[in-house]
């Protein structure tokens, strides 16, 4: 049976996480996988890795907080030396559903795509609050302009990567802007990429996290040295 | 010689001889690759000549198109300025990567 490693990078999220997991555990039972549940400790001070350990799922441990572009980087190298013929990535603050998997794996599994990208502007039922719509938007339009890729979300967590695309992929950066990397990536190795609608659950926690509209600018930043490294 | 020096030129003059032979101990001790060693002592060593011979900038100055030598010094040091403050977050990156690397090889040992 071919084998999908579930990636989900956490930072003191021991609020949410054993709920998080719980329903992830439900929701990948009817996957035609072998699947893992990988949580990329990503230095936290809580008990973030001690409640993913009771839940069964595999735990990565960064000594020291190194930002969610160097978790993930972590999750996609675990995903190459399993080695795991899918990787997906997912938010471990309970914004994402479970049931929304499936969809993501679709085109992986139909070998129309190498990467799939879970779109919350895709779906038309979305209720994202008015700032996060811009702020999305305008981030869109960086992807665009420093990497030539259109995208509906390029801030989304949920992404669903083949085996071509977990060999390919070397993230070089370590926080926010690695979800705009992607783009880069995906380019620069010519992979296919599709997005699908999905369904995005806002609770104020949720809310809390995620790219606020004032890093923009350190983002843009943070791309310019990567390009010039 | 000395006393027709300004003191401001004795100053910087004295400033910058202290900052070559900084630089030349560097490389003595191996900390500064032969490279970074020609930049910094062929910056130091320019702006030693422009402090003991000022007019020298206002040549420079001529050349450009910019009224006063004092001015080419200026704009000269903030372009410098810009430009060591960008390879130094260039230097701080590459080192948060190195960082980074070390933290996940430890995380996927385990």
């Amino acid at each position: 049976m071919q084998q999908l490693v579930l990636i989900l990078p956490a930072l003191n999220e021991a609020e949410v996480l054993a709920g998080v997991l719980a329903r992830l555990k439900a929701g990948i039972k009817k996957l035609p996988l072998t699947t893992e549940l990988v949580v990329v400790n990503d230095g936290s001070t809580d008990q973030t890795a001690v409640i993913a350990g009771k839940a069964g799922a595999t735990v990565l441990t960064h000594l020291i907080n190194r930002g969610l572009g160097a978790a993930l980087g972590t999750g996609l190298a675990y995903a190459k030396k399993q080695p795991a013929d899918f990787a997906i990535t997912f938010d471990s603050d309970g914004q994402h559903d479970p049931a929304d998997i499936g969809k993501v794996l679709s085109p992986l599994f139909k070998n129309r795509a190498d990467v799939v990208i879970g779109s919350r502007s895709l779906n038309r039922k979305s209720k994202m609050p008015f700032l996060r719509r811009v702020n999305n938007q305008a981030f869109n339009v960086l992807t665009w302009f420093f990497f030539g890729k259109t995208t509906t979300d390029s801030l989304s967590g949920f992404r669903g990567f083949n085996r071509r695309a977990i060999k390919s992929i070397n993230l070089k950066t370590e926080r926010m802007e690695v979800s705009n990397e992607f783009f880069a990536e995906i380019k620069r190795h010519r992979l296919r990429l599709e997005e699908v609608p999905i369904k995005v659950i806002y609770t104020p926690y949720s809310m809390r996290k995620g790219v606020q509209p004032g890093n923009i600018f350190a983002i843009i930043f943070r791309l310019v040295l990567r390009l010039l490294r | 010689m000395i006393n027709n020096f300004l003191p401001v030129q004795i100053v910087f003059g004295a400033f910058l001889l202290f900052a070559v032979s900084r630089v030349l101990l560097r490389l003595k001790d191996g900390t500064l690759a032969l490279n970074n060693f020609i930049f910094w002592s062929g910056l130091f060593i320019l702006a030693l000549i422009g402090v003991i011979r000022p007019e020298l900038t206002s040549l420079a100055a001529d050349k450009l198109g910019i009224n006063r030598g004092s001015d080419v010094v200026v704009y000269a040091s903030i372009l410098l300025m810009f430009y060591l403050i960008f390879r130094t977050n260039i230097l701080l990156e590459n080192l948060r990567h190195d960082l980074t690397e070390l933290v996940r090889k430890l995380a996927l040992k385990k």
